[in-house]
């Protein structure tokens, strides 16, 4: 490397070894839609339609409950949060607000069997006002179980 | 541009009926046992406060997230769908804010049968909690 000015600006914190991270996938999960859960959520979430109520069909969003992590206490960390195992560690940890994008495919029905796959489909680095940004992207995939796309879900986080 | 359903016309400016409402202990707890979500910052006072400097229980991101459907959903009337939304998490809402959930029709699409909106959650201050987008399908159809 030169000692000209502008080095500073083409310095990366994504290593090789953080960047063979992308494309990492965890285990399929394969959850059970049951009338009950969907109950839950719709009174929890202030819906107001019927239909969802009822737990005749899953409002949208249902997914969130469906394929939140269940682990053991021990793996909840002092302030009760989950750290996610398919994510690796980043040389920044503050997180900002990231967003998130969902396609609607398909309706979900109590008695649906639904697995999700999530994968972390990209990596990258801007230089914020105050500084390096890193983004990422986890992508869940929702199938039913004859295979078709139900949900599709990315999350983009941004670390500082 | 406009666009008619069988019941309905849509054109690019129309508000979004939305609602205000706000979330309260109760509620933030049941939706945080529905996701079996343990985060301090949703239900312990004396931590959300002392610890991490919030002035006062922090309202689930993704429920804002949920709203924005709901907005969307009860606008829509079974008169539509809601193919993709896409939201981001600006700011944090506290137990008891007044929280102001709409949206406006931004584009219609004749010729696909889709409107584009842009939708929000405000508080009284006017801030941008959770800005957001979405497609919906216009016409009773099939999913959701």
């Amino acid at each position: 490397m030169s000692s000209s000015s502008n080095t500073a600006a083409e310095e990366t914190l994504l290593t090789p070894e953080l960047l063979a991270n992308i494309g990492r996938q965890d285990a399929p999960r394969r959850e059970l839609v049951t009338r009950r859960e969907i109950r839950k959520y719709a009174i929890a979430t202030g819906n107001r339609q019927q239909r969802y109520l009822d737990g005749d069909v899953a409002p949208p969003m249902f997914h969130v409950p469906l394929f939140w992590d269940v682990v053991t206490m021990e793996e909840l960390s002092p302030d009760g949060v989950f750290i996610d195992k398919l994510l690796p560690k980043f040389p920044l940890e503050k997180a900002m607000a990231g967003g998130l994008e969902i396609e609607y495919l398909k309706p979900v029905h109590p008695g649906d069997w639904l697995t999700a796959t999530r994968t972390l489909t990209d990596i990258y680095e801007k230089r914020g006002r105050s500084g390096p940004l890193i983004f990422y992207e986890l992508v869940m995939e929702i199938r039913n179980d004859e295979g078709e796309l139900v949900i599709r879900e990315k999350t983009t986080r941004i670390l500082r | 541009m406009t666009t008619a359903t069988a019941n309905r016309e849509f054109r690019t400016g129309d508000a979004l009926p939305g609602f205000t409402r706000s979330c309260d202990e109760i509620q933030l707890f049941l939706y945080n046992a529905v996701l079996y979500n343990a985060h301090r910052i949703h239900f312990d006072y004396p931590y959300a406060t002392e610890v991490e400097g919030y002035p006062g229980l922090v309202v689930a991101g993704p429920l804002l997230g949920d709203w924005l459907h709901q907005c969307v959903e009860e606008w829509l009337d079974g008169d539509g769908d809601l193919e993709r939304i896409s939201y981001s998490n600006r700011g944090a809402a506290y137990v008891g804010d007044a929280l102001h959930v709409g949206g406006e029709v931004t584009a219609v699409d004749e010729a696909a049968g889709t409107a584009a909106l842009t939708l929000w959650v405000r508080n009284d201050a006017g801030d941008t909690l959770v800005p957001g987008e979405a497609t919906v399908r216009l016409g009773a159809g099939g999913a959701p």
